[in-house]
């Protein structure tokens, strides 16, 4: 019973804090496209804007709380519902840091380290798809179903160069389990030795997690929000903590898997794996800052014609590599 | 319990957690947040005008065909994960046989490709 | 495949973030393509033909300034007053002439920058149109200090401008020019060298010269499809027979050549303001002209080249103080019939992509 209420009082105090890293990455997201277009961005709220979020948060619990006619009422409900959990779920298998003593005892920087964690890690963020794809149809609104669809057919096209590029690691390191791939890293981090991967890694999940230059899902020039157009309010705010939870999941897998989690020479581990995954959420919002937006088709073409033959190569080059070594 | 089993265990009390950090808000915000849903306000939006016919619609899903590549695809790379695993162990007569069952993958998405499968029509 | 399915009919606009105003387009959609596009005009619709009918000639320069095209409203100023002095064969100083067409060419500048701006956006690059407005806010500033409106300045008037230039402008106007200069590398470098900029733009929406003659195109969109028509050129006003400048022409006829084309202005206009600035004599800057004057009976038709395109009005005047009847040839709303042709058989994207290429500001096209 103690046992329940200790990983339950862990797993709070790990939510609570990604959902507050997540409240600040829109703030930092916002900030940092201000400096790109030589601009303010919110700065009045608190000393440098840092009770925006809060600010933010509490606006959208008092919103009225909005449902438009002629949907779907229980998966008008449940599709952001899916969207944050699901985001959320990823977060209790990644090892932010090696084993620590504290207070006299072991502590691993971990909420569980599960034997398949790479691939439960990819079953959920697919599973999170399903909170766009039921809320852009429950909505019956043509803006969001067409919304909706893209992300579908965006996802099925990624998840594979993802998973491909995530087999390649796998093969590397001779495990499933993130903790496992970190320790293989304590004297190469896969970085050198999979560039390919690392490469169809990130393009797969910038496209993954909707975000520019492939946020053709939520296309506010084309399809007004996409399928966010009929949600306000907090159901809003969820598909948005969704959104910015999977861009610090694959930031943080980007470190793990790539670049050698928390490894790192003088500081300690877990600050090591916090910097490196703020380097690469700053990369997403760079290429927010810097790149337009690709067709649909483009998309298409890139993911299936160009990273999934890339993948497939890059692992049969990797498998050989294992094998000459091997022996 | 054992130590695998503990980590599921871990695994499924963090879900539960995560779960309720969802619904909980919701709630909060059923009781809290107001209410005034006059009929005009909730009108489907479609651009400022009365929307016209229905979103429900049988909608010509073009990329039905990456749907069924995808499905043949995503269940083959499910194969490669304990191929990739336990490589090291098998040797060299499982990297051949890897090899050809890649090579099979590598056909069939060229098979598709010829096929105009992979093309956005 | 033999499936049964049904066209989408959505509806973008009046009310859509980026239809340029208040433009409604019926989109036929079978997927994401499109099969058939119709645009429904007439939101913004304000009448400023008739309107002009009941106002002097005076007081419809401030009319033609935000009733027409409120992105240039220097254009409208020119082509209204251009009419006028023509029908009243009124003479114009030579330094107003030589500050009208500064200010014109510095408002081609500004307009194209909104459109490089928010074509920018249409595509999904964002920091462009903020990049965009840092330029143009210059100009703002520019015109701010000779005139005192930012964007509708009403300092034209008929024989020639509301005052002189303020001391020190005309330096401060080089200096601006140098400074666009050096930006402008800015803006290859963002979208011009960009493959996925290129990959949406090029061999989109592409409007053939026969099709683009045939529907009275002009402007940039005619000069991207290979006609190389310039009322500067054709029918040179104020000073612009004087000045050197080319006329760019891309023959591609899609929306990358119309991006190339409007850059390619912009370094034009800076060209020909620099020599404006050169040659800029001393002395009068308006002729003796009554507050209510009379122009005679008769018509005109003056023509200029709006950012937009041929800008035209034409003017019946009976004898008094003001105008029998006006009517404005808009380019935006010319160059809009060219939308369906261009957008068939492609996707829901480059829908926007193709209508940001055209450069509509839908009060030009309503009036």
């Amino acid at each position: 019973m103690i046992e329940i209420a200790i990983v339950a009082v862990k797993s709070a105090l790990l939510l609570f804090i990604l959902l507050t890293a997540c409240a600040y990455m829109t703030l930092l997201e916002r900030r940092l496209l201000g400096k790109f277009q030589v601009r303010y961005g919110p700065n009045r709220v608190g000393p440098f804007g840092l009770l925006q979020p809060l600010a933010d948060g509490l606006k959208l619990v008092f919103k009225e709380s909005f449902m438009p006619a002629h949907v779907d009422v229980i998966v008008y409900w449940l599709a952001p519902a899916i969207s944050m959990v699901t985001a959320l779920f990823v977060y209790a298998v990644i090892p932010f840091g090696p084993e620590v003593m504290l207070f006299g005892q072991r502590v691993p920087l971990r909420l569980a380290d599960v034997n398949v964690g790479i691939l439960l890690v990819l079953a959920t963020s697919s599973v999170g798809v399903y909170g766009i794809i039921l809320g852009g149809w429950s909505s019956n609104n043509k803006y969001s179903l067409l919304g909706s669809l893209r992300s579908s057919a965006q996802l099925i096209s990624y998840e594979l160069a993802l998973g491909l590029a995530v087999i390649s690691v796998v093969l590397t390191a001779g495990s499933l389990s993130l903790v496992s791939i970190v320790e293989a890293q304590r004297r190469v981090w896969f970085v050198a030795l999979q560039p390919l991967g690392f490469l169809i890694f990130l393009i797969a999940a910038v496209a993954e997690t909707n975000r520019a230059p492939f946020d053709l899902p939520e296309a506010e020039q084309e399809l007004i929000a996409g399928y966010q157009t009929e949600y306000g309010g907090f159901k809003f705010a969820m598909f948005y903590i969704g959104e910015y939870v999977a861009i610090v999941t694959m930031s943080a897998l980007l470190t793990t898997l790539f670049w050698g989690g928390w490894w790192g020479p003088v500081l300690p581990g877990p600050v090591w794996f916090v910097l490196k995954t703020l380097a690469f959420v700053f990369v997403f919002i760079w290429l927010r800052a810097t790149l337009p937006r690709v067709r649909h088709d483009q998309l298409m073409a890139l993911g299936w014609k160009v990273l999934i033959p890339l993948g497939l190569l890059n692992l049969v080059v990797t498998a050989v590599i294992v094998v000459l070594r091997g022996t | 319990m054992p130590k695998v089993l503990l980590d599921w265990f871990y695994v499924a009390v963090f879900a539960v957690v995560g779960t309720l950090m969802a619904v909980l808000p919701l709630v909060v915000v059923w009781l809290l947040a107001p209410r005034a849903d006059l009929p005009q306000k909730t009108i489907t939006y479609e651009s400022g005008v009365i929307p016209f016919g229905q979103a429900w619609a049988q909608f010509n899903v073009r990329y039905y065909l990456f749907a069924l590549v995808f499905v043949v695809f995503d269940v083959e790379v499910i194969y490669l994960y304990p191929w990739a695993v336990v490589f090291r162990q098998l040797g060299t007569f499982a990297f051949a046989e890897m090899l050809l069952f890649l090579l099979v993958l590598l056909v069939g998405l060229a098979y598709a490709w010829r096929k105009g499968a992979l093309e956005w029509v | 495949m033999a499936l049964h399915t049904e066209e989408l009919m959505l509806n973008m606009g009046p009310q859509h973030p980026s239809t340029h105003g208040v433009l409604r387009m019926v989109v036929t959609l079978d997927g994401e393509n499109i099969v058939d596009v119709q645009p429904d005009i007439g939101y913004l619709h304000s009448s400023v033909e008739k309107m002009m009918e009941n106002r002097t000639y005076l007081q419809n320069i401030a009319l033609v300034d935000r009733g027409m095209d409120y992105l240039s409203a220097m254009a409208n100023e020119e082509v209204w007053v251009l009419a006028c002095e023509r029908l009243g064969k009124i003479e114009v100083p030579e330094r107003a002439r030589y500050i009208r067409t500064i200010m014109l060419e510095l408002q081609r500048i500004s307009s194209h920058l909104i459109w490089l701006g928010t074509f920018g956006i249409d595509l999904g690059a964002f920091t462009a149109f903020l990049w965009a407005m840092r330029e143009r806010e210059r100009i703002m500033d520019l015109f701010e200090s000779a005139t005192g409106g930012r964007l509708h300045h009403v300092y034209f008037r008929l024989g020639g401008v509301f005052d002189d230039l303020p001391e020190g402008w005309t330096d401060r106007c080089a200096e601006f020019c140098d400074y666009f200069l050096d930006r402008l590398p800015e803006y290859d470098e963002l979208l011009t060298g960009n493959p996925i900029f290129l990959a949406r733009t090029q061999g989109v929406g592409v409007l053939p010269r026969d099709t683009a003659i045939a529907l009275g195109a002009s402007g940039p969109v005619a000069r991207a499809s290979g006609v190389a028509y310039d009322v500067r050129k054709a029918h040179p006003y104020e000073i612009y027979e004087r000045v050197e400048f080319e006329v760019p022409v891309r023959t591609e006829g899609d929306c990358f050549a119309r991006y190339l084309v409007r850059l390619e202005e912009m370094r034009q206009s800076v060209r020909i303001i620099r020599q404006c600035l050169e040659g800029l004599p001393g002395g009068e800057i308006r002729s003796k002209v009554a507050v209510t004057v009379r122009l005679p009976k008769g018509e005109v038709y003056a023509r200029t080249e709006s950012p937009r395109g041929d800008l035209g009005i034409f003017l019946i005047s009976d004898g008094a103080d003001r105008p029998y009847r006006v009517k404005i040839r808009a380019p935006a709303f010319s160059n809009l019939y060219a939308l369906t042709e261009m957008m068939r058989g492609w996707k829901v994207a480059d829908v926007i992509a193709i209508l940001g290429s055209i450069d509509i500001v839908l009060s030009d096209v309503d009036r």
